[in-house]
């Protein structure tokens, strides 16, 4: 079978001179940021997370090369990995914070990059940093985001990661496994589709470590999906694993752009 | 993308072969201008009958601060290419050019000075267009340390456009502002197209040549600046590459 | 209590705890208008003419001070992350940061700024207008110094840096607001330069949460 190509305004047309004849395919040409296509009325979303060929480089050194993965609804999966392999990159770039170079991610059918507002109110974020301010008590830390996330009260996460004796302490006073506890309780505040989880057991101690697998199994039971980058073993029943290695050394890496600065060299 | 488009140039390896043939006829026009402007106004004119030779400075001073303004207006232009279209050579052309603009400040300011003292009796006066430059040269002296805290260059890329934004929208109305707070001493535009204006005829194309070798000047120094820019990222990616090999 | 109160509450919250600085600005602000005196000698009249001026960059200083605070330590711990993935837009979080900011470091600042004026022999009748200026002035201080801050806020021991980037953009305001105490002193009509002020804050107010909020998204990439 023959096929070439057509450059026809932004469309490239390819035809194919084979069996039926005449079938040709018209493809929109790929823009980075183009916005993605609107949905056709009625159409059932996929109730998953689904990221396709993401590539991005932090301080011109490539980090992720073409990521592929899928999270099915109520699905799991541990992002796992040596230093410098690309796991928080890959958590920022699904937050929202992080532009990808190219590449694709959906999140229930919403493309990310193509609205914030709807992005955001789908994914909760936990990064390595606990966003704890030392002056403020350990309730008044959790009211605060209580009411930016618009949760009705903070009883629930005191009890998730049993802070409720540690209410009144100032943050300042706690120790870094409390502070984590503190972070992590961020997440019983409001139901979000998707947590983003960096290194979520560091510093928990033992009782710690498992109020954090009851609470993403809580938040599994109720559908929602997890990505969490860990180096210790929790204790999730059926999550899968997603192992990322660090770019391999060379000019080209898969479908990552090449260096616009080496394009000569680059093969 | 069309064989013959102008964004062709914002590949840097095609930018450096192309700037590497051009620049070599750029140094060529500059000092020609540069060489004929200046000895036709330095030697070639009759002394002013009140400013004695002191007039002739003007070679110097007007193209300076000419450029010093324009320097600022391109890397406006290349800081908005670089945020709507984000070619690293525009980002890296807007860098380039900072310093070169800040000299052409200083250029303009100090002869400025020299040339205001005989006339006004004094090296400084708080007038609104010395003022204005001072203020420029601030400007510039904060868009080049940004440059220089930032590590990552894409970042240090966006943070400085978006200072370049901000800084054109208040040099702007800082001017205006500085012409609220004094009404000055200075003379008005040295030269308009008309050229019945201030400048003697005289003067007129010697400083055209002057004001022409300033621009050829400044373009040679730009772009041998972002060479030097586009071969030091070169040569970090290179080091990147290695150090992960 | 809705989002906007609880950025607007933890912020001042935290300025007034332990370690906020809440009174530093002022106290700075206090120790500038004593030095002055000792460089220019205790001449009234002497300290007349250069009182408007010292009031006005007195102030200018003791607002920069402090801002790099303003994102820092949220930078910092991480809090701005979560900041940007709120459902608060992040201009509206810059713009009430910086309301904070002029509440706690500004706002004293326009108070204390008459009674300062006695002592460096202002004239009485200037002193409304020395006022009006400086609660006009102020707010676009703060907001000014947020795009200084957003700018600076990845960069460690940015605080000099943060100086040169935002002094030369309070230009326009210092030169509005000295010039309506000076029409003031002077006799003429101080509204033209006090009404171009307000024109003036009220742009900025209006645009520099956008500079500020386009600079944070990328230093948190």
């Amino acid at each position: 079978m023959q096929m070439h190509t057509e450059k026809i305004g932004l469309f490239t047309v390819a035809r194919g001179e084979s069996g039926s004849g005449g079938d040709r395919t018209v493809r929109p040409r790929r823009f980075p940021h183009a916005l993605p296509p609107p949905l056709p009325p009625g159409y059932a979303k996929t109730m998953a997370l689904e990221f396709t060929d993401l590539c991005c480089s932090r301080a011109g050194l490539p980090v992720l090369t073409g990521l592929s993965h899928r999270v099915e609804d109520g699905g799991i999966t541990l992002l796992r990995g040596p230093n410098g392999a690309g796991k928080s990159t890959l958590l920022r770039v699904l937050a929202g914070l992080l532009p990808p170079e190219s590449g694709t991610a959906t999140l229930d059918g919403i493309h990310l990059g193509s609205s914030r507002d709807a992005w955001t109110e789908a994914v909760a974020f936990a990064g390595h940093l606990d966003a704890v301010k030392p002056q403020l008590t350990v309730a008044e830390n959790l009211r605060f985001w209580a009411a930016l996330l618009g949760a009705a009260g903070i009883d629930a996460a005191l009890d998730a990661f049993d802070l409720g004796a540690l209410a009144d302490r100032a943050a300042h006073a706690c120790s870094a496994g409390q502070k984590r506890r503190l972070g992590l309780a961020r997440l019983a505040l409001v139901p979000r589709r998707l947590w983003l989880l960096d290194e979520p057991a560091v510093s928990l101690d033992a009782a710690a470590t498992t109020a954090l697998t009851r609470l993403v199994g809580a938040h599994r039971a109720a559908g929602g999906m997890a990505l969490i980058a860990t180096h210790t073993d929790l204790d999730l029943a059926g999550a899968a694993t997603l192992t990322l290695s660090p770019a391999p050394p060379g000019i080209t890496t898969g479908p990552a752009r090449p260096d616009p600065f080496l394009a000569d060299i680059a093969r | 993308m069309h064989p013959m488009s102008i964004w062709r140039y914002a590949n840097p390896v095609e930018f450096l072969r192309v700037s590497g043939a051009a620049l070599p006829w750029f140094w060529a026009g500059t000092a020609l201008c540069l060489a004929t402007g200046l000895a036709w106004g330095f030697f070639g004119t009759p002394d002013d009958y009140r400013q004695g030779s002191t007039v002739k400075i003007l070679f110097l001073h007007v193209p300076a601060a000419l450029m010093a303004i324009n320097a600022w207006l391109m890397m406006l232009a290349a800081s908005l290419i670089w945020i709507i279209r984000r070619h690293h050579v525009s980002a890296l052309a807007a860098r380039a050019a900072a310093p070169v603009g800040a000299v052409m400040t200083v250029i303009a300011l100090f002869t400025g000075a020299v040339w205001g003292q005989p006339m006004w009796g004094t090296w400084w006066v708080w007038d609104p267009r010395l003022t204005s430059f001072f203020i420029l040269f601030v400007f510039y002296l904060g868009y080049i340390a940004l440059w220089n805290a930032i590590d990552e260059p894409d970042r240090a890329a966006d943070l400085t456009a978006v200072l370049c934004l901000v800084g054109s929208v208040f040099a702007l109305l800082s001017r205006y502002a500085v012409f609220f707070w004094s009404q000055g001493l200075h003379q008005g535009p040295s030269l308009s197209l008309d050229r019945q204006e201030n400048v003697d005829n005289a003067f007129y194309w010697p400083l055209l040549i002057c004001i022409a070798g300033f621009i050829l000047l400044f373009l040679s120094l730009v772009l041998l600046r972002t060479r030097t820019e586009i071969r030091a990222r070169r040569l970090r990616a290179l080091q990147n590459l290695q150090a992960r090999a | 209590m809705s989002p906007l109160r609880a950025v607007l509450g933890r912020e001042l919250r935290l300025a007034l705890r332990s370690g906020g600085g809440a009174g530093l600005g002022l106290a700075f602000f206090l120790t500038v208008i004593l030095l002055v005196p000792f460089g220019t000698g205790p001449d009234p009249d002497r300290l007349a003419t250069i009182a408007v001026g010292t009031l006005w960059i007195g102030a200018l200083l003791a607002c920069l001070l402090s801002l790099d605070r303003l994102f820092q330590t949220d930078f910092e711990d991480g809090t701005l992350d979560i900041l940007a993935l709120s459902p608060l837009p992040m201009e509206m979080t810059v713009a009430l940061k910086c309301l904070a900011h002029w509440l706690t470091t500004g706002l004293p600042l326009v108070i204390a700024a008459p009674v300062l004026a006695i002592t460096l022999n202002l004239p009485g009748a200037a002193a409304p207008w020395l006022i009006a200026s400086l609660a006009v002035g102020t707010p676009a201080l703060s907001f000014l110094g947020a795009i200084g801050g957003a700018l600076t806020v990845g960069i460690r021991r940015g605080g000099l840096l943060l100086s040169i980037l935002v002094l030369p953009l309070y230009i326009p305001t210092l030169i509005f607001g000295a010039a309506t105490v000076r029409a003031a002193i002077d006799g003429t009509d101080p509204t033209p330069p006090l009404l171009l002020l307000t024109g003036l804050t009220l742009a900025i107010l209006a645009l520099a949460p956008f500079a500020a909020a386009a600079a944070l998204r990328i230093n948190l990439r």
